[in-house]
């Protein structure tokens, strides 16, 4: 355990604290002490426990099991309204404000001290700007909260639970929807609070973050809190292997490349979007067996409606070839199931909307797209649901899906989990041409190495793939050929070995490198 | 927030919401003068505390099966199917047409005939707004609506310039010839020995059961029932999927006004044995409440035809032998229906809090 702190009290004191949804165990005896006046990190991998630990501290769900000790004395909080009384605030991944209010009435909203808002307003613009000028969150209190950029808004949710006097803030991930220098401008922050003696408790599954921000970490596995330790006295491999329980390759390994024929040939691809709006203006590219193409941009420059496209969900005009044969790319054969059934499969990006069906158990997900495939039917009318059952378990399997029931909905899988199904129905249909789209959007780490991994298997098994990701990263360390795309078009193509990040950013911006126009 | 036991959720919150239901039933009578006591005894009394009763009550319970199913396949597909009123009255056409123009030599034989007759009629009378849905974006709920004026109206002309005999001053059809009338309960050997009274229950209520397992099958165990399932759920996902939107709207309103105008071989063949003006009389209104009710499962449809032909037999009873009108079971139907369907999230909170109680002693055991 962590030593004690300044004066030697705890903020937060959790003592076996045990949550079960149904058959799956979210948390199981879970004791964690959180020195006051400190950042403390809690990491994991999705579904790990984490949201449910802290939705249990912020009363949105009861323990089966635990005390929660706040400042040295036990504390009930059945309900959100017990923890803010108890000086908890908490600022959520997905933020809780209301568009067209002001800043200054969304922080207000809920603590009106009488039925006149006036006076409640201006003590809280007096609140705020002392707030303001204390912690550095400079917020115009009278902007609409929809002008705001997703930072500010991030500023105005830390800011409502300051001023509900809270003493101890929680924030869920809350670097997911921020850039770089806002995530550097969130952790001064955060460092500003804690020197005016606030306690912090950061849940995230990014190691670099951990480490940049806090003082100690606890790591949870699988429902469970493996260990906390001093973020001084640890690196980012000793947290990562807390985190999955075994050693984990930070980095990619893959052998180089040996492309054979061109599976997919695309000319002149275009769309158009409901408006009208040309979103594709003429794309041409090529991929050959055993090679993956990586698609690099900034989110909204034409990668989405590339992948539809190619996954028949939407319209185009130009031409494709699969293996010679042309692809229909509007009427009959431009559909989902026309496109499986000439072997290309798709992961695509938008797991929610598209790849998933939430409110489907598993292994109706496992179907989804491909409930026409004769290894699921009894005969010409029925289909045979035991097979698809025995097939799913056997998928969760392979691809380590947690927790390993096929009769569980997809919903009440973590994000990473979601992800696995999507990816082991996918990956297993033995494509010639695979599309996928952000595979490891919201995706712990363990869960990344293992699709990396998978992928890279298929590249070298004579696949042909094609990868959008929005993680420059991802992009440079699985592809063997880069296109950047922008606004739309390919800007060029780079040999990852041969480019750098700042080279590619330059061109996810409109500039091409060696003035090599699109 | 914490969810309830599976067995909480499917049969005590719609039992409490029975329950809220007929408590503000009771002190609607009271209020207007009249012992809830004696109707609550009169309505069980007449409706399933003998075997004549319960042949009406099965009778109702049929038609509202038939009504219920067509809103519960309708709505898998996230198509809200407001129109089984003028597909079961369509459907009656379909069966008025069957039996009076083609000469049937045994009932079997016509009830096969009318049958597929009257789903075609209600079929068709579905696809119209089903085609504007898909090809139009016309909002189905809106089209069915008027699509039971349309039919209220087209039938009443059809009754009164086409198919009423010469003579005859009632708007309605001619008799049906008597090869195609169906055999009551108390006509089927072994059940006449419980029903020994004529009674309006024939076996259009087996066909009724039939349905639903056929309903049951079709959604949880074909890949067409996959679709429509996945397609009603996310309409996004469909597409990625490659499930052809235009194919499922229109199948499943096919299907779905199949259904509705199915019921009419029971209450215009089985019972009436004529085509009269309001044939339905509200029983596809009725099955969307049931399908509610029945939370869109075909057993639930079921039981909640069930009760509502407790309702619908048990009302008639009120206005025959209390001083209660029969209006009354409008009133009773109407909270039944605001308990189980409108309030349904107010009892399953209500209950949440309930079951909550009995944790945090679980918690200090532990």
């Amino acid at each position: 355990m962590v030593e004690n702190a300044a004066d030697g009290l705890y903020a937060i004191e959790l003592k076996g604290i045990s949550k079960a949804f149904g058959p799956v165990q979210a948390n199981r005896d879970i004791n964690i002490a959180v020195p006051r006046g400190t950042i403390h990190g809690i990491i994991g991998e999705n579904g790990a426990g984490k949201s449910t630990l802290m939705s249990i501290l912020y009363g949105f769900y009861r323990a089966d099991a635990g005390q929660i000790l706040i400042n040295g004395k036990p504390t009930a909080i059945p309900d959100s309204q017990s923890a803010i009384r108890a000086g908890i605030g908490m600022v959520f991944q997905h933020f809780k404000l209301v568009q067209n209010f002001t800043v200054l009435e969304n922080v207000i909203l809920g603590v009106e001290d009488g039925p006149m808002l006036n006076a409640s307003l201006a003590k809280a613009r007096k609140t705020l700007a002392e707030l303001s000028r204390e912690y550095e969150m400079d917020v115009d209190p009278d902007a609409m909260i929809e002008d705001l950029s997703v930072g500010h808004q991030q500023r105005v949710e830390i800011l409502k639970a300051l001023y509900r006097q809270a003493d101890i803030l929680i924030l869920d991930e809350p670097t997911g929807v921020l850039t770089p220098a806002e995530a550097d401008h969130l952790f001064r922050i955060l460092k500003g609070l804690k020197a005016q003696g606030k306690t912090i408790i950061l849940i995230t599954h990014k190691l670099r973050e951990i480490m940049e921000a806090t003082d100690n970490v606890s790591v949870m596995r699988r429902g469970t809190m493996v260990d906390t330790v001093k973020t001084a006295e640890t690196s980012p491999e000793q947290l990562a292997e807390l985190m999955v329980g075994r050693k984990v390759l930070l980095e990619v390994e893959k052998a180089p490349a040996s492309p054979g024929e061109v599976v997919l040939s695309v000319q002149d691809l275009r769309v158009r979007d409901e408006h009208g709006v040309e979103r594709l203006k003429g794309v041409s590219f090529d991929i050959r067996k055993g090679e993956i193409l990586g698609i690099a941009g900034v989110a909204g420059n034409g990668q989405s409606q590339l992948m539809e496209a190619l996954g028949g969900m939407i319209r185009a005009t130009g031409s494709a070839t699969l293996k010679g044969q042309t692809l229909p790319l509007s009427g009959k054969g431009a559909d989902g199931q026309s496109r499986r059934a000439v072997g290309i499969a798709h992961v695509p990006e938008d797991r929610h909307h598209h790849g998933l069906i939430l409110d489907f158990t598993a292994w109706e997900n496992v179907a989804f797209g491909y409930f026409n495939d004769p290894k699921y039917q009894k005969n010409r009318l029925l289909m045979d649901n035991q097979a698809l059952r025995a097939d799913t378990a056997t998928k969760m399997e392979t691809f380590d899906v947690r927790p390993p029931i096929p009769a569980l909905e997809a919903k009440n899988f973590s994000g990473g989990n979601q992800q696995k199904i999507v990816v082991a129905r996918e990956f297993e249909q033995d494509p010639d041409l695979l599309l996928v789209g952000q595979p490891t959007r919201g995706v712990d780490i363990g869960a990344i190495e293992f699709i990396h991994k998978q992928l890279i298997a298929l590249r070298d098994a004579g696949k042909a793939v094609l990868l959008v990701s929005v993680e420059l990263d991802e992009i440079m360390s699985l592809s063997d050929r880069i296109a950047v795309m922008f606004d739309g078009q390919i800007m060029g193509f780079r040999d990852p070995d041969k480019t750098d990040e700042r080279e590619l950013g330059l061109m996810m911006a409109g500039m091409t490198g060696k003035g090599e126009a699109a | 927030m914490d969810r309830l036991p599976r067995w909480a959720d499917v049969a005590l919150v719609p039992l409490v919401s029975l329950f809220l239901a007929f408590v503000i039933s009771a002190l609607v009578i009271l209020a207007i003068g009249q012992d809830p006591w004696e109707a609550i005894t009169v309505m069980v009394q007449g409706s399933v505390m003998n075997a004549y009763g319960w042949g009406y009550t099965l009778y109702y319970a049929t038609s509202f099966m038939f009504t219920g199913l067509a809103v519960c396949v309708a709505f898998h597909a996230s198509m809200f199917n407001i129109g089984g009123e003028g597909q079961a009255q369509l459907g009656g056409l379909g069966v008025a047409l069957a039996c009076l123009f083609v000469p049937w030599p045994h009932w079997s034989l016509a009830l096969i005939g009318a049958g597929l007759s009257a789903a075609a009629f209600g079929a068709l009378w579905a696809a119209i707004p089903a085609w504007m849905q898909a090809k139009r974006g016309s909002h189905i709920v809106i089209t069915t609506i008027m699509f039971n004026y349309i039919a209220a109206s087209l039938l009443q002309y059809l009754l009164v310039n086409q198919l009423k005999p010469t003579g005859q001053a009632d708007p309605a059809s001619a008799t049906f010839p008597e090869v195609t009338n169906l055999p009551a309960l108390n006509d089927i050997p072994l059940i006449n020995l419980v029903f020994t009274k004529a009674v309006p229950a024939n076996i259009t209520l087996f066909i009724a059961l039939g349905m639903a397992v056929l309903v049951w099958v079709l959604l949880w165990h074909t890949r067409l029932g996959y679709q429509i399932r996945a397609f009603g759920k996310s309409e996004a996902g469909a597409r990625y999927a490659g499930i052809n939107p235009t194919f499922i709207i229109m199948v499943v309103m096919l299907i779905s006004g199949g259904l509705a105008g199915l019921m009419a071989i029971n209450n215009v063949m089985g019972e009436a044995e004529r085509l009269l003006g309001n044939s339905a009389s509200g029983a596809g209104f009725i099955g969307i409440a049931v399908a509610l009710m029945g939370r869109n499962h075909p057993l639930g449809v079921v039981l909640a035809a069930l009760l509502f032909g407790f309702l619908f037999q048990g009302g008639a009873e009120l206005g025959l032998w209390t001083k209660i009108p029969i209006e009354m079971r409008i009133v009773v139907q109407g909270l039944v229906i605001l308990f189980t369907g409108a309030l349904d999230m107010m009892v399953r909170m209500l209950l949440v809090r309930i079951f909550a109680l009995f944790r945090p002693r679980r918690m200090e055991a532990a």
